[in-house]
């Protein structure tokens, strides 16, 4: 039993990283209606600005991670202005593969500036696990401190885009462009301000997804920028919540997989389920049920 | 017509990208190519060609083994005598891409080929070069089939027949894993032991296959045995928890240093404290940027090279390679020194010039390599089998205070 907690706990700490993740994704999603796959490689940048800020400038973390927020969110915008904004009229797939192209393209300028020589990300949280159970149980502060902001950025963005005028500005843009245009929305600084509410909530995710696995290298954000992906699609992509709780079943179900099934399979089983999922539910979770209109 | 443009447009940025990627790539090799022709005059110079990844997620080992090599062909082409030309491409650790860079490189008139540096990409270019007679000395692509005629320790079967043209300077897997094995139980080093490997790796399946092998032949204790792959590669808490549950006291890592990296600090932040054992992967590991080394202390390990050791022809190869790179070599960077030095001592004597056929060098190295002896950085009296491993001994080092340190 003592073990299985154990397991449990592990798998809602790599969750909620997913979950994390999966929140930008699934934001860019609902609104500007685009896989934005560079997403896991914002990721990447932020922990590296956040490191450097920290390990060769001496800031304190909290400045680390602001300037990470910053610099990211100043990324997404420019990302968004150079390659999706020319392509507003353009079919699906070719956002989708440019998309791509901004992924490599971040991976590889990384490399350039950073070399691929991988960094250990210092941690933050250095205070003492929880302990339950006499020590048997442990529950790391990277744990409680990524839930806990997982929490927090779900709440202000259901808040953020169901109460406040930009929120509902993007909430038009997403259901129809041409007829919020029409209302004397600003389509294009509408899908701006979701890029850059997007990257910051990376330079964030950045942060929390290597505090807890403190591997950094040009390609630490492509895998789990996948999984969140994954994450995203098996709680409903472009549902808030849905992402939350993607990305902790994802979490939880990988590491029981792996744990009581086999290490091998575990990536096998986690996309078994959400086949499973899809074939059951196709827009997810908590995905809103759309009939398409013939 | 505006859809069309837009996805031209999409396509033409895409390829602006993969372009800008390109072009750092390319960066990194003008230096290799201008250095090597200034060193010596052009035209008589042998030419050497490797492929390694020199960009993506295995790039530290490609770039670890270009330097190298160029600082040896740099020593070499000062001394006058034979001059050798290097170039290397890049294969980002991918089988198909390190093809086609090594037929770039039998395009630019290749003699002698100083292999992929990696196993997978490896063992692809290891066939191409076998059907062209081009020798092939790998600094590093340590596994069976790479050289082929080997065979498979739990199936007992010859998987692939035995490339005559193709040599290894490090360790084959098998014989690391073996003598692992041995080691921990000459030396008592654990009663109950944890495995954990990379099972989407031949480098690492092929280590542990000879391992499990070895292990149950001198009846030690294996209590558990986990996987995870370059996917999966960020956490460790199922395997942790497994080898100490199980109450393992000794964990064998025939992984590389970055996923090492990783188990070393999680196994430490979930209260776990056992020793480990790794092999030459494991090295590499005090020089990651931010590593608490502390963790790392007492940590065994298999390897040909210590940049620390006193003797002269190491330290002035850590010396220049500190001021080509900033950093201390690894073993790549020494494997692949080595391998230029090998090469040059067999020719050296020998009336060979640019214009000698590639088929005509490999018969004359073969021959050259299965008969002589040679003392590089990676070890002394290395000879080579006709099956294509060297035969050297490994080292057994432990890390203390943030050092390697000789175990015998």
């Amino acid at each position: 039993m003592l073990i299985f907690l154990n397991h449990l706990i592990n798998g809602i700490s790599l969750g909620s990283v997913y979950a994390i993740i999966a929140l930008g994704y699934t934001m860019v999603y609902g609104i500007a209606k685009m896989l934005n796959f560079a997403h896991g490689d914002v990721i990447m940048v932020g922990a590296y600005i956040c490191f450097f800020a920290v390990s060769s400038y001496n800031l304190p973390p909290l400045a680390g991670v602001l300037l990470a927020v910053v610099a990211c969110t100043a990324l997404g915008i420019v990302i968004e202005r150079l390659a999706y904004k020319p392509l507003r009229q353009a079919s699906s797939l070719a956002v989708l593969i440019t998309a791509i192209g901004v992924s490599y393209f971040l991976q590889n300028g990384a490399q350039l500036l950073w070399s691929s020589n991988i960094k250990m990300f210092p941690s933050f949280f250095t205070g003492r696990p929880i302990e339950l159970f006499g020590g048997e149980l442990k529950i790391t502060v990277t744990t409680i401190v990524t839930v806990a902001a997982c929490i927090v950025i779900m709440l202000a963005l259901t808040w953020f885009t169901g109460r406040t005028r930009m929120g509902k500005a993007m909430r038009a843009c997403s259901e129809d462009k041409g007829a919020a245009q029409l209302m004397g929305i600003n389509v294009n600084a509408t899908i701006s301000m979701t890029f850059a509410i997007g990257s910051a909530l990376a330079a964030i995710a950045g942060v929390l997804f290597c505090s807890a696995y403190p591997n950094l290298t040009p390609t630490t954000g492509s895998m789990p920028g996948i999984k969140a992906f994954t994450a995203a699609v098996f709680g409903g992509i472009g549902s808030i919540p849905g992402a939350l709780l993607g990305g902790i079943l994802l979490g939880v179900i990988e590491i029981l997989a792996s744990a009581y099934i086999s290490t091998q399979l575990s990536n096998a089983i986690v996309f078994a389920v959400l086949i499973v999922v899809l074939l059951v539910r196709p827009t997810g979770l908590l995905g809103k049920q759309i009939r398409e209109k013939v | 017509m505006k859809k069309f443009l837009s996805l031209a447009l999409a396509l033409a940025m895409t390829l602006a990208f993969a372009a800008c990627g390109g072009n750092g790539g390319g960066q990194n090799d003008q230096p290799a190519g201008s250095q090597s022709a200034a060193g010596g005059d052009g035209s008589a110079a042998i030419k050497l060609g490797g492929v390694g990844p020199l960009t993506g997620g295995a790039a530290i080992y490609g770039n670890a083994a270009k330097a190298g090599a160029e600082i040896a062909v740099e020593e070499i082409n000062a001394l006058g005598g034979l001059q050798i030309e290097l170039r290397y491409e890049d294969d980002a650790h991918d089988p198909e891409k390190s093809v086609n860079a090594y037929n770039t490189l039998k395009d630019w008139g290749m003699q002698v080929f100083l292999g992929s540096v990696t196993s997978g990409p490896g063992a692809a270019t290891a066939a191409e070069s076998n059907a062209d007679h081009m020798f092939y000395l790998t600094p590093s692509a340590s596994s069976t089939d790479v050289i082929g005629g080997v065979a498979n320790p739990l199936t007992g079967s010859v998987d692939i027949q035995r490339r005559d043209n193709v040599f290894q300077m490090c360790f084959v897997d098998p014989n690391q894993g073996s003598a692992s094995a041995q080691y921990i139980s000459d030396n008592q080093l654990g009663s109950k032991i944890a495995v954990i490997y990379k099972n989407d790796d031949i480098y690492s399946t092929g280590i542990y296959n000879s391992f499990a092998a070895k292990a149950e032949e001198l009846g030690l204790s294996i209590v558990s045995t986990t996987t995870f792959t370059t996917d999966s590669q960020t956490d460790f808490s199922v395997q942790i928890n497994d080898a100490k549950n199980n109450g393992a006291d000794l964990v064998y890592l025939p992984t590389y240093y970055d996923a090492n990296a990783l188990i070393l600090t999680q196994a430490n932040a979930a209260g776990y404290n056992p020793k480990y054992f790794g092999v030459d992967g494991m090295d590499g590991i005090l020089a990651v940027k931010g590593f608490d080394t502390s963790l790392a202390e007492g940590v065994m390990l298999l390897t040909p090279f210590n940049a620390d050791a006193e003797d002269e022809a190491t330290q002035s190869f850590v010396a220049k390679y500190q001021e080509k790179c900033g950093e201390t070599p690894n073993q790549f960077a020494a494997d692949a020194y080595d391998c230029v030095y090998a090469v040059y001592s067999a020719l050296k004597d020998e009336d060979v010039s640019s214009s000698t056929s590639a088929s005509d060098m490999c018969d004359l190295l073969i021959s050259k390599f299965t008969s002589m002896t040679f003392n590089g950085l990676t070890g002394e009296s290395m000879t080579w089998s006709a099956e294509g491993a060297v035969t050297k001994a490994p080292k057994g080092m432990y890390i203390e205070n943030g050092a390697y340190v000789g175990m015998d």
